[in-house]
């Protein structure tokens, strides 16, 4: 399976690094617009962050993405249940879900591989963003929350396109997940930027609230901990709750792997 | 003339019926859409919690930006709507070979290619952007004077027809290609120079990108110009800018044409 996916990428590679460094343009942009927010305001940090603080962070979410993020497998899961071609899986002795997670396991392996020329060369042409690197610790924290996050996005998405098994149509559900993502993921911009905005619960803001979500833990969260924006019990507690919601996204796969296929029903083929 | 506009008006109400068949999918389709939007404005909500200004001195305060965005919000809904669902078809043409039957019709190809197919559900979007714009407006100091009313829907046309000419191009380079399966996401990448005013790019990297984004593909010109023109302060400086857009849009129209009309010489049918 490793040797399809790795062969499936090679053929492409050209385009696929050129690919790869158009997905920083956007953040090209996000540097200008902060950085001239930065010049009309007098202050030298917003919610923590200096402006070469947001330009690493943006980079760093490229990062965190890189891992967390799935494309087309809630869809790709719903297609399956809906044309019927899941029913393979259900006769051979190959479980889907761990046959899924192992085939994005390599693709994600030699994407790394393919794309870490292209994120090498801009991480370093950006180094002077960056704050000196953080101690082993904090390093340890950071891969281990990279894994994390690929395991917390796969299982996230894997239920989402579970839904399939009951409704026929699961893409604006998918939808829906990814604007939801998209904001509260801290993709769009630091998640403690919320800390000033009151979340309508008496004593909490909305940073608050969006911390005990998952989302944060598929982009922002690695990001801060290598920025040293989490430290200490902090860390570990956030760690403990990412850890939490892994366990409980697989479980809900799980649930709605073995309630789905009871209410399937394949005909013919 | 009359025989386009009658050809064009068949197109509009076979696009019309047919988004009407699937009434639930184009709520669904304009749903999406404005839920994209609205984030983007909760950002721009949030960024002025931390800041009066976008750039110092810009005269990028809050509610000229989003006047900004609300101008935007409307260009980009026009060419999402009457180009963009072509241009994207015309890739799959070319790779089908469907683009033959097209050549061989008694019509301009360009014309048949580029406006053939409409997405009404964008629109939600620009109307959203009308809405936010009169919102923003009736909170300014000063009023826009009417001279600057005058002009601005001429300078809407004008962006529209900048973008109208990059698609176009873009669809010419697929048809060279023969693959282009990342149309959109280029169009995406490109388009989002356009999203911020000019004046955020500054500085040693800032200021060529934005003389490149301006004098050579001049996308910087689309939202920034109509918008300063009702956003901003109106004085005579403004004309300069404004004869340069519609300079800037006949050029990019003349280019783009002769770029199709090149790369449809260069096409070889893909079917045997």
């Amino acid at each position: 399976m490793l040797a399809i996916a790795i062969e499936e990428r090679l053929v492409y590679r050209g385009d696929f690094a050129l690919g790869t460094l158009m997905r920083f343009l956007p953040i090209v942009t996000q540097v200008f617009l902060w950085t001239a927010v930065f010049s009309a305001t007098s202050r030298g940090d917003i919610a923590g962050y200096s402006r070469n603080d947001i330009v690493a962070y943006y980079l760093l979410t490229m990062l965190s993405r890189a891992f967390s993020s799935m494309p087309g497998l809630a869809g790709g899961i719903a297609r399956s249940i809906r044309d019927g071609s899941i029913k393979k899986f259900l006769v051979q002795p190959v479980d889907y879900v761990a046959f899924l997670l192992a085939t994005r396991v390599a693709h994600k392996l030699v994407y790394y591989v393919v794309a870490a020329i292209p994120f090498a060369v801009v991480f370093f042409l950006c180094r002077g963003f960056f704050p000196p690197a953080p101690d082993a610790a904090t390093v340890a924290a950071f891969l281990l929350s990279l894994v994390l996050s690929f395991l917390l996005g796969f299982f996230m998405e894997a239920t989402l396109g579970m839904l399939g098994f009951w409704f026929m149509e699961v893409s604006s559900i998918v939808f829906g997940y990814m604007l939801v993502q998209y904001l509260l993921s801290g993709h769009m911009f630091p998640i403690d930027m919320l800390a000033g905005i009151p979340s309508g619960l008496p004593g909490t803001t909305l940073a608050d609230v969006v911390t005990w979500l998952p989302f944060q833990f598929t982009a922002f969260f690695p990001a801060a901990v290598w920025l040293g924006k989490v430290q200490g019990g902090e860390l570990v507690r956030l760690l403990v709750l990412e850890v939490a919601w892994v366990v409980v996204m697989v479980v809900a796969c799980r649930v709605a792997w073995a309630r789905g296929t009871r209410r399937y029903s394949g005909f013919g083929g | 003339m009359i025989r386009y506009l009658s050809i064009l008006g068949t197109f509009v109400r076979a696009c019309l019926v047919r988004d009407m068949t699937f009434r639930a999918n184009f709520l669904l389709e304009c749903l999406t859409s404005l839920g994209w939007m609205s984030m983007n404005l909760a950002f721009y909500l949030l960024i002025f919690t931390f800041t009066p200004e976008i750039g110092r001195g810009t005269g990028w305060t809050r509610e000229p930006f989003f006047a900004f965005v609300a101008t935007g919000l409307i260009i980009n809904s026009i060419v999402q709507a009457l180009f963009m669902p072509s241009a994207e078809e015309l890739t799959e043409m070319v790779r089908t070979g469907g683009l033959d039957a097209v050549l061989v019709k008694p019509l301009d190809a360009q014309f048949l290619l580029s406006l053939h197919r409409f997405d009404f559900s964008a629109l939600a979007n620009g109307i959203v952007g009308l809405v936010l714009l009169a919102w923003a407006v009736s909170r300014f100091d000063a009023p826009p004077p009417p001279v600057a009313w005058a002009v601005y829907p001429l300078l809407i046309l004008c962006g529209v027809a900048i973008l109208y000419a990059l698609v176009i191009m873009l669809a010419a380079a697929t048809i060279l290609m023969g693959r282009n399966q990342s149309l959109y996401d280029f169009w995406f990448y490109l388009t989002n120079f356009s999203r911020y005013p000019a004046e955020i790019y500054a500085g040693p990297w800032g200021g060529p990108l934005r003389a490149l984004c301006t004098f050579v593909i001049p996308i910087l010109l689309v939202v920034n110009v109509p918008a300063r023109v009702i956003a901003q302060p109106f004085s005579s400086e403004i004309w300069g800018p404004v004869a340069g857009m519609v300079g800037a849009a006949l050029a990019a129209l003349a280019v783009s044409r002769i770029v199709f009309q090149r790369s449809l010489a260069r096409y070889r049918s893909a079917s045997s």
